[in-house]
C-alpha cells in the first residue's frame, strides 16, 4: 500500500487523467489535440440523456442485455463452498463483453462526425465487435492485429472480413496485441482529420481508461440489481480475469465503495509467474512504466524495454494493464491473483462438463481461481464471476493443447 | 545559460546558414560502427546531432527507424551504452551539439532527474521525448531544464494557435516542427505549407525552428531549409545504414554510406 487510501475508490481519474500516479496522457503532440477533443466530446455525451437513452436501446435490442446472472449449481456443489454465480456476458451479441464498450465509442464517434474507425485486437473479440458496429452504421473499419494472432484466431479474422472490415496483419515486434496497438497509434497519427480510434480495453491515454470503464460498468450495475433480486443483498466477492482489464473494471467499479465486497482480479500466469518472459501478469511480475499513453505496471527489463509476455489466451497476452487496476492494487482495494495456462485449461474443461458452458480461455483464468476461492468460503458466501466471453473461438487451440479433438 | 545548441544556432545565423540536424540510432548496427558514424557526422556536414535512444515500441516512427532501433537492441544497446557513446564522442568534439531523442519509458525507469544529470555530465545538450506533451512537463521537462539541458518539443500541424503557447512554454534550444501528420519517414512535406507553419510558430517564439519528418535528399532538404532555420534528416540515414549491411552486419562501406548521404544533403541545405 504505497499510496494513501482515498475517501472513495470511485472518484478517479483526476483532471490530468491520473488514478494516483497511474494513467496520464503520454502521447505525441500530433495526437494531443485529438485526445483533448475526445475528452470534451465524451464529457458532453456523458451529460446528455439522449446519448444514454440511445445506448440503452442498443443494449436491449441489439446486444441482448441485461445479460443473465446465473447460479452455477453443479459447480457450486462440486466445490462445496461459496455459492457461485456467473455474470453471463458471453451471451452478448458477438460473444463477449467487448460490444458494451464498442457501442459507446461508436455512438460517440458518430456524434463527433468521424467516418473512419480504427481498432487494435488480440484475440479478435474487440475487432469483431468494432467491425460489427461499423457494419451497422456503414462506417469504414480498419482493424490492426498481430500477424501471430491472425494465425491463431482465424475464425475471428474471417468474421471481421465478413462484416466488411479491413484486417491489417502487423509484422512488427512480436506480432501480437502490443504491436497491433503501436500500429493503430501510427495510423491515428497519420489520419488525424477523419479517424476515431476505438480502443478495446481500459488503457491508453486519458480519457480512454475512464471512458471504457464507464461503458463496461453496465456489467457491475446489472449484477448489483440482479443479485439484490436473487438473494436480497450484495454479493460477498467478485472475480474477473485481467488482460488490459476492461471486463474486470466494468464488474468491479460499481462495488468499489462497498467495503464488505471482496474483489479479485486474475492475471495470466502463462507457464508460471517465475518463468522469465513466460507470463502476462503485469502486476505480479512487472513494475511501473509508460507505454501506449499511460503509466501503469508493465512487463519490462531493467533498461525499460518492453517484454512480450506469454499466455495461452491471446486476449490476455499484453505486457500492460489498465492504469486504474495499477492504482487499485497499490491502494489495496482489489487483490490480484494469477492463473497458469494449465490451470485455465483445467477450469475450461470443468466448466464445460459441469455447467454446459464452454468459456473463453480468458474467463477460464478467473474460473481457475474461483475453484480455490469458493472452496475456502462458507456456503452462504455469494461469489460472482464474470463470464466475459464464450469459448467458440478457442476450441481448436484447446484441442491442440489437449492432444487433438 | 547558453548551451552548445544555442551557440551553434547563433553561429549559423551569423554565417547566414541553415542547420542540418542529423538523426542516427545509438548502437545501430552495432556499438563500434555506430560510434564511428557519430564521429564522422560533423565532418560530413552535420551541425547538430540527434541520437536515437532505441525503444521496443516506437509509436511515432515509421518502418525505417523502427527497424534501426530493433537492430540496435538486438546488438545489445542499452541506455548506459548510449551515454558511453556520447562520452566517447565528447572526448574529441567539444562543440557539436548532441540531442538524445526517444520515448519516455527507458528514461522513466532510470529516474528522470538522475537521468538528466547523468546525460548532462556525459556531454548531452538536449532531449526530445516524443511521448511527453506539455501536459506532462513535471515528469522530465522541468527536471531536465534544472539539470541544464535544453528540452526540445515537437510542434505539429495539429498544434493550433490556441495550443501553441503551451507547447512553446518551457522549451529551449530549438523547436522541432513536424512537417506532416504521420510517422517518421512517411510522406514528403510541402515547402509552402511548411513556410506558413514556421512563420506561425515564429510569431510566438524567438527560438530557431528546425523541420523534420519526410526529408530524404538534397533537393528536399534545400526546399525545407529555405523555409526554416534547420532541417532534420533521420529515416534516410538509418535506411542508408540498412542498405549497407550484409546479413545484418556492418561492412567497410557502412560509415561511408551515411557520410556520403549527409554530405549530399548538407550541400542542399547550404544552397538554400
Amino acid at each position: 500500500m504505497d499510496q494513501p487510501r482515498p475517501n472513495s475508490f470511485r472518484s478517479g481519474p483526476d483532471a490530468r487523467g491520473r488514478f494516483g500516479d497511474f494513467g496520464g496522457r503520454f502521447v505525441a503532440e500530433t495526437l494531443m489535440p485529438l485526445v483533448l477533443e475526445l475528452e470534451k466530446a465524451y464529457a458532453a455525451a456523458k451529460a446528455d440523456p439522449a446519448f444514454h437513452a440511445e445506448l440503452a436501446g442498443l443494449h436491449k435490442d441489439y446486444v441482448g442485455r441485461p445479460s443473465p446472472l446465473y447460479f452455477a449449481e453443479r459447480l457450486t456443489a462440486h466445490l462445496g463452498g461459496a455459492k457461485v454465480y456467473f455474470k453471463r456476458d458471453e451471451l452478448n451479441h458477438t460473444g463477449a463483453h467487448k460490444i458494451n464498450n464498442v457501442l459507446g465509442q461508436i455512438l460517440l464517434a458518430r456524434r463527433m462526425g468521424k467516418k473512419r474507425i480504427i481498432a487494435e485486437t488480440g484475440a479478435g473479440q474487440h475487432g469483431v465487435a468494432t467491425a460489427t458496429a461499423c457494419a451497422k452504421w456503414g462506417l469504414d473499419c480498419v482493424v490492426y492485429m498481430g500477424a501471430v494472432d491472425v494465425e491463431r484466431q482465424k475464425p475471428n479474422v474471417f468474421r471481421m472480413k465478413m462484416l466488411g472490415a479491413t484486417v491489417v496483419p502487423v509484422q512488427a515486434g512480436a506480432r501480437t496485441l502490443k504491436d497491433a496497438m503501436n500500429e493503430a497509434l501510427r495510423d491515428w497519427v497519420t489520419n488525424v482529420a477523419d479517424t476515431f480510434y476505438c480502443i478495446g480495453t481500459a488503457a491508453g491515454p486519458h480519457p480512454y481508461p475512464a471512458m471504457v470503464r464507464d461503458f463496461q460498468s453496465i456489467i457491475g450495475e446489472e449484477t448489483r440489481a440482479q443479485m439484490a433480486a436473487a438473494e436480497g443483498r450484495l454479493p460477498d466477492s467478485l472475480v474477473a480475469c485481467i488482460g488490459g482489464g476492461s471486463n474486470a473494471i466494468g464488474l468491479f467499479h460499481p462495488f468499489l465503495d462497498d467495503a464488505g465486497v471482496e474483489i479479485f482480479g486474475v492475471e495470466a500466469a502463462g507457464h508460471g509467474v517465475d518463468v522469465p518472459n513466460g507470463h502476462a501478469a503485469s502486476l505480479a511480475g512487472g513494475r511501473p512504466g509508460v507505454l501506449h499513453g499511460n503509466r501503469t505496471y508493465l512487463l519490462q527489463d531493467d533498461d525499460g524495454q518492453i517484454l512480450e509476455g506469454h499466455s495461452i489466451s491471446a486476449g490476455l497476452d499484453y505486457p500492460g494493464i489498465g492504469p486504474e487496476h495499477s492504482w487499485l492494487r497499490d491502494v489495496g482495494r482489489v487483490k490480484y491473483l494469477s492463473a497458469t495456462d494449465k490451470e485455465a485449461l483445467a477450469a475450461f474443461q470443468l466448466c464445460a462438463r459441469l455447467e454446459g458452458i464452454i468459456p473463453a480461455l480468458e474467463p477460464a483464468h478467473a474460473l481457475a481461481r474461483v475453484i480455490d476461492l469458493a472452496a475456502e468460503r462458507p456456503k452462504d458466501h455469494l461469489m460472482v464471476m464474470n463470464m466475459c466471453g464464450r469459448g467458440d473461438k478457442d476450441i481448436f487451440a484447446v484441442a491442440d493443447h489437449l492432444g487433438g479433438l | 545559460m547558453t548551451t552548445r545548441i544555442d551557440a551553434r544556432f547563433a553561429e549559423l545565423r551569423k554565417a547566414g546558414r541553415k542547420a542540418l540536424v542529423t538523426f542516427v540510432t545509438a548502437g545501430d548496427p552495432d556499438p563500434d560502427t555506430s560510434l564511428a558514424i557519430l564521429r564522422a557526422l560533423p565532418g560530413a556536414g552535420a551541425d547538430v546531432i540527434e541520437i536515437g535512444m532505441p525503444f521496443t515500441d516506437p509509436m511515432a516512427d515509421g518502418p525505417a527507424i523502427q527497424a534501426s532501433g530493433q537492430r540496435a537492441l538486438k546488438a545489445g544497446q542499452t541506455m548506459a551504452k548510449t551515454l558511453d557513446m556520447v562520452r566517447a564522442f565528447r572526448a574529441d568534439d567539444a562543440t557539436t551539439p548532441i540531442v538524445l531523442m526517444g520515448y519516455y519509458n527507458p528514461v522513466y525507469v532510470r529516474g528522470p532527474a538522475a537521468f538528466a544529470a547523468e546525460a548532462k555530465a556525459a556531454g548531452v545538450d538536449g532531449l526530445i521525448v516524443v511521448d511527453l506533451p506539455p501536459e506532462e512537463d513535471d515528469e522530465l521537462c522541468l527536471p531536465a531544464r534544472a539539470a541544464g539541458l535544453n528540452f526540445i518539443r515537437l510542434a505539429t500541424p495539429t498544434t493550433d494557435d490556441a495550443r501553441l503557447p503551451a507547447v512553446l512554454a518551457n522549451v529551449s534550444g530549438f523547436v522541432y516542427y513536424v512537417s506532416i501528420t504521420g510517422v517518421t519517414g512517411a510522406a514528403r512535406p510541402d515547402a509552402d505549407a511548411v513556410r506558413a507553419a514556421v512563420a506561425r510558430i515564429k510569431r510566438k517564439t524567438d527560438l530557431p525552428v528546425a523541420v523534420g519528418f519526410g526529408v530524404r535528399d538534397a533537393q528536399g532538404a534545400r526546399a525545407i531549409a529555405s523555409a526554416a532555420d534547420g532541417v532534420v534528416v533521420g529515416s534516410a540515414l538509418v535506411e542508408a545504414v540498412r542498405a549497407s549491411l550484409v546479413e545484418g552486419r556492418a561492412t567497410p562501406g557502412t560509415v561511408g554510406a551515411v557520410t556520403k548521404l549527409v554530405a549530399d544533403i548538407a550541400a542542399g541545405v547550404r544552397a538554400a
